[in-house]
C-alpha cells in the first residue's frame, strides 16, 4: 500500500533522481532538476534544470512574465514547486520556506526591498542576523557592517535611517545584510531597475569581487546588454521554459534575442531623421513650482522651478530617476494640480484655470507610469476602458450610444499594431502586458498632438515594445510633440531628438543625442562608456 | 483528473466540491452563494429556536402563513420594502462612486421633516399637487443634508463615513426640536406629534391593506437608477469614478462633482423614503418614525453588492424577516429581538462567503 501510494505521489520526472554532477567536475552549489510550477491558467516554470556554481555570476535572462521571478522565488522558498527537486551542495534541500533557504546560505535581494524605512542601517542589519543575543550589540554590528562594506566597496553610512537612502544605497544595505548572514548564493531580482547607469557599473564590479571570493551570484534581468556585461553564464527563459544556457563567450546579442523572443527581431526602432522644420513650441514650462520654495530640502517630491520646452515634431526625452518630479510634471500638464508658481503654456496659451477635460480636448494625451493605478478601471471591461477615453469629448451626449461608439472605436483601432485582449474581458484579469497595451491603444487612437508618456514600454514583451516605440515616433512624424519620460537611457537615446535631465524637480541638463559628433550609442562598440550617457547618468543622480 | 498526480494537488477537494456545485468560494454563482448563506442562517436560527424551547418547523409554518401565505401578510412585506429599497439605493448610488453613506437614517428624517413642512404649511387640498410637492421636498431635504458631507470631503478631506454617521443624530434631534416645539399638535394631549395631514397629503392605500401608493416611489427610483447606470454617460462616468477615481480624473471626468451629485441623489432617495413613511403610514411627523430604516437599507445595499436590481431581492428578504418576526412575536411571545438576530445571522453568512477581494499578484 505504502509503496503504491509513493509511486502515485512521485512526480513523473522525479524518477531521474539525484544530481547529475559531472563525474569529475566541481559540485554545483545549487541544482534544480525538473522544477515545474503552475498557477491557474499558466505554467510559470516548466521542467527547469539549472546548475549554479560557486565563483560564478549567472544571469537569468527573459522577458517580463517569462517566469524568471517565479523561479527565484522557488529557489528562495517562497513558492513550492509542483514537481521537481532542488539540491544544495549535492544534498536534496527540502526547502519549504525562506527560513530554510537562508539556513542553507541562499540570500535574495528583492526588487522591492525588505528593509524597515524608519530604522537605521545598523538596526536593519541587526534585525536580520541570526543568533543574536537578547541585547543587540550596536557597536559590534556597526563594526561588521563597516568591514563588509569596505571589503566590497559598498559605501553606505551605517548610522543613517533607511528612508534617507537612495534606492541604490538600499540595495547595498540588502547585500550587506545577506553577506553578514553568511549567504553564499546571492540572488538579485532585476537589480539594475532602480539604478542609474554608473551605479550599474558599480554593481557589476561588486559582482566580480563576489565571484572572486567564491560566492555564487544569480541575477535576473531582461536586458541583454547587462547579461553580456556581467555574467559568466547566461540562461534564457522563455514562456516558463529554459530556451538556452551558455557561457558568455558562446553567445552574442543576436543569439540571445533569438532565445528570448523565439525569432530574430526586426531592426530596432529609432527616431531616425526628424522632419526638419522651424521648431514650433507645443508645451512650455516656465519656472514651475509645485512645492513651496521652503520645501527645498530634497525630502518632498515635486517641481522646483522646472523650465523646458517641447516642440511639435519632436520627441523630447526626460531622463531622471523616478521620484524627481516626473509624476508632478504630468499632473501639472493635465491640470490635475495647479502649479504654485510659474506658468505652463500649451500651444501658446496659458493653462492656468483650465480643467483636465479642456486640456485633453485640446489634444493632450498622457500615458501615466502605472496603468492599473492611474489609467484604467479594473472592474470595467476592455471596451469600456477604451470608451473612457472619449468621455472628455465635449460633443459626446448624455446617452451612451454603445453601437455607434463601438463602431467608431473599432474603426480607429483598425491597423493598430498592438494586439488587444477581447473587449469583453475585465481589465483586472489581464496580464501586465495586456493592460499596458489597452492603455496605449486608448491614448494613441485619440491622435494626441501632445503626448506625455511615462515608461510607455514597461511590462511589454520585446516585440510589443518595439511596436509601441514605433507608435510614439509616429505621433512625432504626424507633427505632434512627444515627451518621453524614462529611466532607460537606451530607449531615450534610440527615440529622442532631444533629452533633458531632471533632478529634484528641475531640469539640470540638455543633450542632443543625434548630434553627429557623438558616437552612435547603439552600435556594439560604443555602449555605456558613451560620454553623453555617462554624463546624463551622473546628472540624474545629482553629481 | 485521470492523472493520479492530481491527488497531490491541494485544490483537489475544491475541484470536487465545485463539480457538485457545493462550493461557496469565489467561483460559485452568486445566486447559489446567497441561497446557501441564507439557508445556513436559517439553520443556526432554528437551533436558537430549539434552545429557547420552540419548534423551529412549527415557527416556519407560522411565519409563512403570516407573510407570503396571506394577502395581508404579503401587503405587509410590501409596506416594509418601500423604505428599505429607497434607503438601500441611498447607500448603493454613493457606493458606485466609492462613497460610503452611513447617513440614510438622518437623511430619511430630514426628508420626512421637509415633506411634513409642506403638508402642514402649504395645504392646498389637491392630491396631485400636494404629493409631488412633498416628494420634491423630501428629495431636496435629504439630498442637501447628505451633500453637505461631500462638500466637507471635497473641501477639507473629511471622511464621509464619519460625517454621515454623526449627522444622523443631529437630524433626529433636529426633527425633535420641531415636533416637541413649533409643530406640536395643540390637540395632541401633549404628545410630541404634529397634527395629522390633510387627506390630500396622504398616499391612498390599496385593497384595504396598509400597502400605499408610495409604492411607485421605489419602483421609479429603481428604474431610474438602472437606466442611469446602463445607458447614460453620467452612470458610466460614475462607475469609472468608483472603480478608479485617479484614472477617471486623468480622463477629464470632474470627480469632485460626481461625488457630490451621487451623494445628493442618494440622500434624496433616503429623504423620499421619509416622505413615503409620513405620507403613507404615519400621516404625521413624530420622533422615532424610522426605527432604523436607514441602517437596514445600508445593510441591504451591502448584501446586494450595491446593485440596484439585486437590492430588490435583499430588501424582500429583510422585509420578510421583519414581518415574520412580528408574526412570531404576536403568535407566541417570541422576543422582538428575534428578527434582529436572524438579520445578523444572514449578514454574517452572506459577508462571510463573499467573493474575496483580489490581491494584486
Amino acid at each position: 500500500m505504502k509503496s503504491t501510494l509513493k509511486l502515485w505521489f512521485l512526480p513523473a520526472r522525479g524518477a531521474k533522481s539525484g544530481p547529475h554532477a559531472p563525474a569529475n567536475g566541481p559540485l554545483p552549489m545549487l541544482e534544480l532538476r525538473g522544477v515545474t510550477k503552475k498557477f491557474p491558467g499558466v505554467t510559470a516554470n516548466d521542467n527547469i534544470d539549472l546548475e549554479i556554481f560557486g565563483g560564478q555570476v549567472h544571469a537569468i535572462l527573459g522577458e517580463n512574465g517569462a517566469g524568471k521571478s517565479t523561479l527565484t522565488k522557488i529557489i528562495y522558498g517562497f513558492y513550492r514547486p509542483d514537481a521537481g527537486s532542488i539540491w544544495v551542495n549535492g544534498q536534496e534541500s527540502g526547502i519549504r520556506s525562506p527560513r530554510d533557504s537562508r539556513r542553507l546560505g541562499i540570500g535574495m535581494v528583492f526588487q522591492d526591498f525588505s528593509l524597515i524605512p524608519a530604522m537605521s542601517v545598523v538596526e536593519n542589519v541587526a534585525l536580520f542576523l541570526p543568533q543574536q543575543s537578547v541585547f543587540l550589540s550596536r557597536r559590534e554590528t556597526y563594526r561588521r557592517v563597516r568591514e563588509v562594506s569596505d571589503r566590497y566597496g559598498l559605501r553606505v553610512d551605517p548610522s543613517l535611517r533607511v528612508d534617507e537612502l537612495s534606492l541604490g544605497e538600499r540595495q547595498k544595505v540588502e547585500l550587506i545584510k545577506l553577506l553578514l548572514a553568511d549567504a553564499k548564493l546571492l540572488i538579485f531580482d532585476e537589480p539594475t531597475s532602480v539604478l542609474a547607469p554608473h551605479e550599474v557599473q558599480n554593481l557589476f564590479r561588486v559582482f566580480n569581487e563576489l565571484r572572486d571570493d567564491g560566492y555564487a551570484v544569480i541575477f535576473i534581468t531582461h536586458k541583454i546588454r547587462e547579461a553580456l556585461a556581467a555574467a559568466d553564464m547566461v540562461t534564457v527563459i522563455r514562456n516558463g521554459a529554459i530556451s538556452g544556457t551558455a557561457p558568455r563567450g558562446d553567445v552574442d546579442a543576436k543569439s540571445l534575442v533569438r532565445m528570448m523572443v523565439g525569432e530574430s527581431l526586426p531592426e530596432p526602432v529609432t527616431g531616425g531623421e526628424r522632419p526638419a522644420k522651424e521648431p514650433m513650441p507645443a508645451v512650455e514650462f516656465q519656472d514651475v513650482w509645485t512645492v513651496d520654495e521652503a520645501g527645498t530640502r530634497g525630502l518632498t517630491r515635486g517641481l522646483r522651478g522646472a523650465s523646458f520646452r517641447a516642440n511639435l515634431g519632436e520627441v523630447l526625452g526626460v531622463a531622471g530617476v523616478a521620484g524627481n518630479g516626473q509624476q508632478e510634471l504630468g499632473d501639472v500638464l493635465l491640470g490635475l494640480s495647479p502649479p504654485r508658481q510659474g506658468t505652463v503654456w500649451l500651444f501658446g496659451e496659458d493653462l492656468t484655470g483650465r480643467t483636465t477635460g479642456q486640456i485633453l480636448a485640446a489634444g493632450v494625451g498622457c500615458i501615466p507610469e502605472d496603468a492599473m493605478g492611474m489609467a484604467l478601471v479594473s472592474q470595467m471591461r476592455v471596451d469600456e476602458n477604451l470608451m473612457l477615453g472619449q468621455m472628455s469629448d465635449p460633443h459626446s451626449g448624455f446617452w451612451l450610444d454603445w453601437d455607434n461608439s463601438g463602431e467608431k472605436l473599432a474603426e480607429s483601432l483598425k491597423g493598430f499594431p498592438l494586439t488587444l485582449a477581447g473587449g469583453e474581458s475585465m481589465v483586472g484579469q489581464l496580464s501586465g502586458g495586456n493592460v499596458q497595451r489597452v492603455m496605449l491603444a486608448r491614448e494613441l487612437v485619440r491622435r494626441p498632438r501632445v503626448l506625455l508618456a511615462c515608461y510607455p514600454t514597461r511590462g511589454l514583451d520585446v516585440l510589443s515594445a518595439e511596436s509601441a516605440r514605433r507608435l510614439l515616433v509616429g505621433v512625432r512624424d504626424q507633427g505632434g510633440a512627444v515627451v518621453l519620460i524614462s529611466e532607460d537611457l537606451d530607449e531615450l537615446f534610440a527615440l529622442c531628438d532631444r533629452i533633458v535631465v531632471m533632478f529634484q524637480g528641475r531640469i539640470v541638463g540638455e543633450f542632443w543625442p543625434r548630434d553627429p559628433l557623438s558616437p552612435d550609442p547603439l552600435s556594439d562598440d560604443a555602449p555605456p562608456e558613451n560620454n553623453q550617457m555617462e554624463e546624463i547618468g551622473l546628472l540624474m543622480t545629482g553629481q | 483528473m485521470q492523472n493520479p498526480q492530481n491527488l497531490q494537488n491541494r485544490d483537489y477537494w475544491a475541484t470536487l466540491r465545485q463539480a457538485y456545485g457545493l462550493t461557496l468560494d469565489a467561483t460559485a454563482p452568486p445566486l447559489v452563494r446567497s441561497l446557501l448563506s441564507v439557508g445556513l442562517a436559517l439553520v443556526v436560527f432554528g437551533l436558537f429556536l430549539v434552545i429557547i424551547g420552540r419548534d423551529p418547523f412549527d415557527s416556519l409554518v407560522t411565519v409563512f402563513q403570516g407573510t407570503l401565505g396571506s394577502k395581508v401578510g404579503m401587503s405587509e412585506v410590501g409596506v416594509r420594502m418601500i423604505p428599505f429599497v429607497l434607503t438601500a439605493l441611498a447607500t448603493a448610488i454613493p457606493a458606485r462612486v466609492g462613497l460610503i453613506n452611513v447617513g440614510g437614517e438622518g437623511q430619511l428624517y430630514i426628508g420626512a421633516w421637509a415633506a411634513t413642512g409642506v403638508a402642514i404649511h402649504l395645504g392646498t387640498g389637491h392630491t396631485w399637487l400636494m404629493l409631488p410637492l412633498m416628494a420634491g421636498a423630501g428629495l431636496v431635504g435629504g439630498g442637501l443634508w447628505a451633500g453637505a458631507a461631500v462638500l466637507l470631503r471635497n473641501w477639507r478631506g473629511v471622511n464621509e463615513v464619519i460625517t454621515t454617521l454623526l449627522s444622523n443624530y443631529v437630524a433626529i434631534l433636529f426633527v425633535n426640536v420641531f415636533v416637541f416645539g413649533a409643530w406640536k399638535n395643540p390637540d395632541g394631549f401633549g404628545y410630541p406629534y404634529t397634527s395629522d395631514f390633510e387627506s390630500a397629503a396622504i398616499f391612498s392605500t390599496i385593497g384595504g391593506t396598509r400597502l400605499h401608493l408610495g409604492l411607485i416611489l421605489p419602483i421609479l427610483a429603481i428604474i431610474a437608477c438602472y437606466v442611469m447606470f446602463t445607458r447614460t454617460r453620467w452612470g458610466f462616468n460614475m462607475r469609472a469614478v468608483g472603480g478608479n477615481a485617479e484614472a477617471a480624473k486623468r480622463q477629464g471626468i470632474p470627480v469632485a462633482k460626481y461625488l457630490l451629485v451621487a451623494m445628493i441623489v442618494g440622500g434624496g432617495l433616503a429623504g423620499l423614503a421619509g416622505m413615503g413613511e409620513v405620507s403613507g403610514i404615519q400621516h404625521h411627523l413624530r420622533p422615532g418614525i424610522s426605527n432604523n430604516l436607514g441602517f437596514l437599507g445600508f445593510l441591504a445595499s451591502w448584501l446586494a453588492g450595491h446593485n440596484p436590481v439585486t437590492i430588490i431581492a435583499a430588501c424582500f428578504l429583510l422585509a420578510l424577516i421583519f414581518v415574520g418576526g412580528d408574526v412570531l412575536q404576536l403568535s407566541g411571545g417570541l422576543p422582538s429581538a428575534a428578527s434582529l438576530i436572524l438579520v445578523g445571522l444572514v449578514l454574517f453568512f452572506v459577508l462571510g462567503f463573499r467573493r474575496p477581494v483580489r490581491s494584486p499578484t
